[in-house]
């Protein structure tokens, strides 16, 4: 059996474990933390799997190959098959037909649909429904995969991986950077709030001229807001201005989320590479699979792949961009 | 030619570095459009370095980098946004931008001018952000700035030159000053447009970034620039309402 051992317990280690026990592999898992929890960035993530929204603005291989997460997912975790719902405010209305022009996989709704799919939603003409996505509850997610993954045996070390391992991959997001250079850090800021005068069932993009602002909803009145795109490093703290936008966008959707409670503020650094694609470089004995981008939950079960092809079949799929054995 | 601060431009396109699908995208724009110029905002990606990998992205373009003082809303703001700039690049180049109104983005043109002079006492070489007015364009000039960037339309509303008689009189009144259309231009036939009014550069961002082909659209703003420049070099002809025959007819059988 193919012994492999796996940096990095966050939604790419997990998913790369995952997907190589399934195919027979034997994995260990390192990581300092032991397990998945906030040091992680995909701890923080939206959770939503939305490959033809996202292809608004991402390359085609994550239309093509986030369509397939949603099923990996489904066969581990609870997935939300509700559709995401697009709205704009009435003078971002360009902004509607720009993103239906540049997505498909979607049908309009007038305000009759909006009420009758979520109708905590008000005030809004137009819309568009993305019926075939799905979201998951990223924590629940994680945390499911680590246990599936114990119960098959999977040891998971709570230190970093000794250097003389026969076969490694790394999955350590941005702290691979001594390795990988050109990967960079995408600050990326959100908040959970409760809020049970409200009441939506899938997420709702509100489309803004700077950045795409979410609502996930992860039931009993939590929401997950976010999230902003910020070109910096700097993960350590929110700013007032995105706090601000993040809030404006809940309060937009509907008023009532002014009275929300917040629960949580979560900031973290997006490890990506200049694309915003995923990659997997095979170096002598380890293996990186890394920049995942915002596409954390949409992308890692293709990279997952991408990897167990590598090291079980030595088959190079187009993830693969530099492969030195 | 008019000079920027001594600086000829080969190319009479300046890029923003926003919004971009992603920075592989945004080098890719600025390779295939030739933009000699990229501005950067450093309020937004945030002091102490933070923005270090993207500024390196930038850096490695190749091309002359505008700093930018996007997002300050007084003097004070402006100033040491500036200061930070000009650590960071290294230039004395500064765009500077005092946002007087939330919705339109509108130039404050008093806290502009005191800015400018606060900076160009310090050594910094100003490139302001302001309206079509001539006589802030005069003060901004009495306070040191030796260029000039009036709006064709709010930012991001990509509405083209929406006072086309204020930026031909700004032209004319400022003969020997470099000035540059900043913001509004959504196509390129407004490109075209600014050039044609004697403009020597035009500065754009949204309509490249957002566009659905943000490389494609970069050529078509460069392409549209530089015939728009072209243009007024060869000094057009006159409109006029009757058609002028291109070929003499005097002679020919036309009457038959």
């Amino acid at each position: 059996m193919r012994q492999v051992a796996i940096m990095g317990a966050g939604v790419a280690g997990l998913c790369v474990a995952s997907e190589l026990v399934a195919r027979g592999a034997g994995v260990e898992v390192y990581d300092p933390a032991g397990g998945p929890g906030p040091q992680a960035c995909s701890w923080w993530a939206g959770g939503m799997l939305a490959p033809w929204c996202e292809y608004e603005t991402a390359e085609k291989p994550v239309l093509r190959l986030g369509q397939e997460a949603i099923g990996w997912w489904a066969e581990r975790t609870r997935v939300e098959r509700r559709g995401t719902l697009v709205v704009a405010n009435a003078r971002d209305l360009p902004d509607l037909r720009r993103f239906a022009r540049r997505t498909e996989g979607f049908r309009k709704v007038d305000t009759d649909e909006i009420a009758q799919l979520e109708p905590d939603l008000v005030g809004f003409g137009q819309g568009l429904l993305f019926a075939d996505e799905a979201h998951l509850d990223p924590r629940q997610a994680l945390t499911d995969l680590h246990r599936q993954l114990r119960e098959a045996g999977v040891v998971f070390h709570r230190k970093p991986a000794p250097q003389d391992l026969p076969l490694a991959v790394d999955c350590r997001g941005l702290r691979a950077r001594d390795a990988l250079p050109d990967l960079r850090g995408v600050k990326g800021e959100m908040l959970v709030i409760r809020c049970r005068d409200v009441d939506l069932t899938r997420p709702v993009r509100l489309l803004h001229p700077r950045m795409p602002l979410y609502v996930v909803p992860r039931g009993d009145g939590i929401y997950m807001l976010g999230a902003t795109m910020i070109e910096s490093e700097d993960g350590g703290r929110i700013t007032a201005r995105s706090m601000l936008e993040l809030l404006s966008a809940a309060y937009a959707l509907n008023p009532a989320f002014g009275e929300a409670e917040i629960l949580e503020i979560g900031v973290d650094l997006r490890p990506a590479f200049a694309d915003n694609l995923p990659r997997i470089r095979r170096r002598g004995r380890v293996i990186h699979a890394n920049g995942l981008y915002r596409h954390g939950y949409l992308m890692a079960p293709a990279l997952a792949r991408g990897v167990a092809g590598l090291v079980l079949e030595d088959r190079q799929t187009e993830l693969v961009d530099e492969d030195r054995a | 030619m008019r000079r920027f601060y001594g600086v000829d431009l080969r190319d009479p396109l300046m890029l923003g570095t926003a919004q971009y699908p992603s920075p592989a995208i945004l080098a890719e724009a600025f390779r295939v459009s030739g933009a000699g110029v990229a501005t950067v905002s450093l309020r937004r990606e945030g002091a102490g370095g933070a923005g270090q990998s993207f500024w390196a992205m930038i850096r490695e373009l190749g091309v002359r980098v505008l700093p930018n003082t996007a997002g300050c809303h007084s003097v004070k703001e402006a100033v040491t946004t500036a200061h930070m700039a000009r650590e960071v690049f290294d230039t004395p180049w500064i765009k500077l931008e005092v946002i007087g109104h939330t919705d339109s983005l509108q130039p404050d043109v008093f806290q502009l001018v005191e800015a400018a002079r606060i900076l160009t006492g310090e050594g910094f070489q100003v490139f302001p952000y302001c309206t079509e007015d001539l006589v802030v364009g005069e003060r901004l000039l009495a306070a040191g700035c030796e260029v000039l960037m009036p709006w064709g339309a709010p930012i991001g509303s990509g509405r083209g030159l929406t006072n086309e008689y204020g930026l031909r009189a700004l032209r004319s009144e400022f003969p020997d000053v470099p000035l540059v259309v900043d913001a509004g231009i959504g196509l390129p036939s407004h490109a075209a447009r600014a050039m044609e009014l004697g403009y020597d550069a035009v500065l754009l961002n949204t309509a490249v970034a957002r566009a659905g082909d943000p490389v494609e659209m970069a050529r078509a703003m460069a392409l549209a620039a530089r015939a728009g420049q072209s243009a007024y070099r060869a000094d057009p002809i006159e409109p006029r309402d009757m058609a002028t025959a291109s070929t003499p007819v005097i002679g020919k059988a036309f009457l038959t």
